[in-house]
């Protein structure tokens, strides 16, 4: 055993390269076929290396985008980079307690998932899932709202940082991998139902050594589920390097006899193309899949890890600088003649704006009424006939 | 794995075979008890099985996952028939995954299915019980009131017969302290029938607690309780028998021993009244109360460990309410040792509550040492 430890840290060492050898994950390297069009769509070409494929082919690498959904996608991106960092200042003025984990890097993913879906669409993840509760039907006031557990939280302030969900969004979910078979479950409902939706079932690579995360692919395999498995990894399950926590860290091969595709997370494109195919995959009835996004998270793990004793600063620094998701999107929106710097700067204010406003009405918005601590433990009709406080005589009659 | 499969196949036929005796005289004399009022009379494990039929057959969205519940007709037989009526879309055998399985039909549910989610035995459900706390239960009050969880959880629960502590244990203390659940632990075919039907119809995760003992029992069944409508509340008990001298308060298979006792009191000329619980949460506390006004003096009975359990709850319930005031003597529980389960015969038989333990504490509470 000692000498199998000592073998695995050499082999570590060795690959000491934060990312898969062929894997590209450069924000920036989608190329231009054509002119790009201001008015009718427009063909790109991901870089080579944005994919990798298990058992299956990868997604082919031509696409074709528009400047106004480009343009769109930047907002957003802007919005949830300018919402996490917002947090992250509330959350240091101790405005919001317990925990709170910004996904701050890792917007490719999040912003990309929601634009090649469609509301009927299934997400589940677990608790760094702020954009997907803003872009899924969300907003920025009830996500913030929430954080500060305020009336106008989008879970009444009873939930938290962890626990947002949206007609489009089931969560939102604490415990690290118990969304994976939840997952599988809204799979499960919509194969039952008849309904051509795909669920993704997301977690993290620390996450993804969880046994129940493997009973679900072997249901859903079992079953033929409309499933994406979605590991998001980040490089770090807490402050345990992906090397450190998993005897195979190609997180989309990990799936047995379903096929995987590893995918570039930090070029919104290629996030689009991924899911674009991994849904048209499942809802022709292939059964599952894994999809594994590349990504990286800037921050700590939540706001008391400052991110730096299990990293070095130079890696932190070196994503940031050259791995941006937000000014890969930019590189192409300007290279490509969509839009000048100055139009990419007014929509950065106006998000910075959108922001700030959100935040001042989530915080004008009181703290839920006492009586609200009463409601939504059972269905609403269904209740006991009293709950009990903390003492014989505070009892709450429904 | 190999105790798994020794168990399900074997453990049905060892009950039988240990049990007969005592438990054939038992049925004989509930069923002559009744027999009388009504001339139907069904298995607990019939009712059950009707239970889910009907319930089937009301709705599309209901379905059976669970270990063998569908080319094997159940572990216990609960859900004989159930495949070939409604095919394998509807009755769902999964693979040896609990935490898989209760994650999936909790999601499921989640999506607006009504998943009967059935453990082979409660004893297994520890493998997910993460699932049925932490996302079947919780995640209404976290989302605000968005995301409603209709499941029920359901299996054989609490002590069998000789198979030693990991497959005897009761969870009703367990799971009746979670808020957000509702928990039944039925004793009779038509508290079967009734409950069951009730907690699939009900918008709230249902933790459903059978017990092996009694699945083969027959119960007499009420002209009422035969028809499809028949739904009895949850959070409701049964006065199964009056009297004015000592309330005994029993679930599950309890009920019949404590049944046993009362008639053997009454030769005695004590008047015990027994209370069948049904649900364990929502607990209906007002039942008891009032009996205990009318008593003075409460026993309760149960399968589980004595330490943090339904008897403690409904003691401390009892002694922080105005019914205190009516005691005349302290209140009394008869529960499990507080050991794990023994294998040998005569030792489980003195880890358990039978007749003559809740008599003579019955007595006790009685101040009459005879």
């Amino acid at each position: 055993m000692a000498s199998l430890a000592r073998l695995r840290t050499g082999i570590a060492r060795a690959r000491k390269i934060p990312f898969p050898r062929t894997l590209h994950t450069a924000a920036d390297s989608t190329v231009l076929q054509d002119d790009a069009s201001h008015s009718e769509p427009f063909a790109v070409k991901l870089h080579e290396e944005s994919f990798k494929s298990y058992r299956t082919d990868a997604p082919t690498l031509d696409m074709t985008v528009t400047k106004d959904s480009l343009l769109k996608i930047y907002k957003e991106m802007a919005v949830i980079r300018r919402m996490e960092q917002s947090a992250d200042a509330l959350y240091k003025q101790k405005l919001i307690r317990g925990f709170c984990h910004l996904a701050i890097g890792q917007e490719a993913v999040s912003v990309g998932m929601v634009n090649s879906l469609t509301p009927d669409d299934n997400i589940i993840s677990s608790y760094r899932t702020h954009p997907f509760a803003v872009l899924r039907g969300g907003s920025v006031v009830g996500l913030i709202g929430e954080l500060l557990g305020r009336q106008c939280g989008i879970s009444k302030g009873k939930g938290g940082s962890m626990h947002v969900f949206t007609e489009s969004f089931q969560g939102g979910h604490g415990i690290v991998g118990a969304q994976v078979p939840l997952g599988a479950g809204l799979a499960f409902a919509a194969k039952y139902m008849e309904k051509p939706v795909a669920t993704y079932a997301m977690y993290g690579d620390g996450a993804s050594n969880q046994g129940q995360v493997f009973e679900s692919y072997n249901m859903a395999k079992l079953w033929n589920l409309p499933c994406v498995f979605v590991c998001e990894n980040n490089k770090y399950g807490m402050g345990t390097a992906a090397e450190r926590s998993s005897s195979n860290t190609q997180y989309y091969t990990r799936g047995d006899l379903i096929p995987g595709i590893q995918c570039n997370g930090m070029d919104v494109l290629a996030v689009m193309k991924a899911v674009q195919h991994t849904k048209d995959w499942v809802v022709n009835g292939n059964g599952p899949i894994l999809l594994e996004f590349v990504t990286y998270r800037y921050g700590g793990h939540s706001m008391s890890d400052p991110g730096t004793t299990y990293r070095t600063r130079d890696e932190v620094q070196r994503m940031r600088s050259t791995h941006d998701p937000i000014r890969g999107l930019q590189r192409y929106i300007e290279e490509w003649g969509l839009a000048s710097e100055e139009d990419m700067k007014k929509l950065d204010k106006e998000a910075k704006a959108d922001v700030d406003a959100a935040v001042e009405e989530a915080k004008a918005s009181p703290f839920p009424e006492e009586d609200k601590m009463w409601t939504d433990i059972y269905v609403k009709g269904t209740e006991p006939p009293f709950m009990r406080g903390r003492e014989r005589e505070e009892i709450h009659v429904y | 794995m190999s105790t798994r499969v020794a168990f399900s196949r074997f453990a049905p036929a060892v009950t039988r075979a240990h049990r007969a005796p005592a438990f054939a005289a038992r049925r004989a004399a509930l069923v002559r008890g009744y027999a009388s009022q009504s001339e139907h009379t069904l298995t607990v494990r019939d009712a059950l099985n009707a239970a889910l039929e009907e319930e089937m057959l009301r709705d599309e969205k209901v379905f059976v996952i669970g270990e063998e519940v569908a080319r094997y007709n159940g572990a216990y037989k609960v859900t004989k028939g159930l495949m070939d009526k409604f095919g394998e879309k509807r009755v769902v055998d999964t693979p040896i995954t609990e935490m898989g399985f209760a994650g999936l039909a909790t999601g499921a549910a989640f999506a607006g299915l009504r998943p009967v989610c059935e453990f082979m035995t409660f004893n297994f459900a520890m493998q997910a019980i993460d699932q049925i706390v932490n996302s079947a239960a919780k995640t209404l009050y976290m989302s605000g009131g968005f995301l409603t969880c209709p499941i029920v959880f359901r299996g054989p629960n609490g002590a069998a017969s000789g198979v030693a502590a990991q497959h005897s244990q009761d969870y009703a203390a367990w799971y009746g302290s979670i808020p957000g659940l509702k928990v039944v632990s039925p004793w009779s075919a038509e508290d079967c029938k009734g409950l069951l039907k009730a907690a699939i119809r009900d918008p709230n995760p249902v933790v459903f607690l059978e017990n092996e003992m009694l699945y083969g029992v027959s119960f007499p069944m009420s002209q009422e309780a035969m028809s499809d409508d028949f739904v009895l509340p949850i959070g409701k008990c049964k006065i199964e028998r009056e009297g004015s001298d000592v309330t005994i308060v029993a679930h599950s298979l309890m009920v019949a021993r404590s049944l046993e006792a009362a008639e053997e009191l009454a030769k005695e000329g004590v008047k015990a009244e027994v209370i069948n619980l049904r649900s364990i949460r929502p607990l209906d506390i007002e039942t008891i109360k009032n009996s205990v006004k009318k008593t003075n003096r409460l026993v309760v009975v149960e399968g589980g460990f004595p330490a943090f359990g339904v008897g403690s709850e409904i003691c401390a319930q009892i002694v922080e309410s105005e019914a205190f005031d009516y005691l005349d003597a302290p209140v009394e529980r008869v529960t499990g040792a507080d050991v794990p389960t023994p294998y040998a015969i005569n030792l489980e038989a003195h880890a358990f509550p039978d007749a003559p333990v809740i008599s003579k504490v019955a007595k006790r509470a009685l101040y009459r040492t005879n």
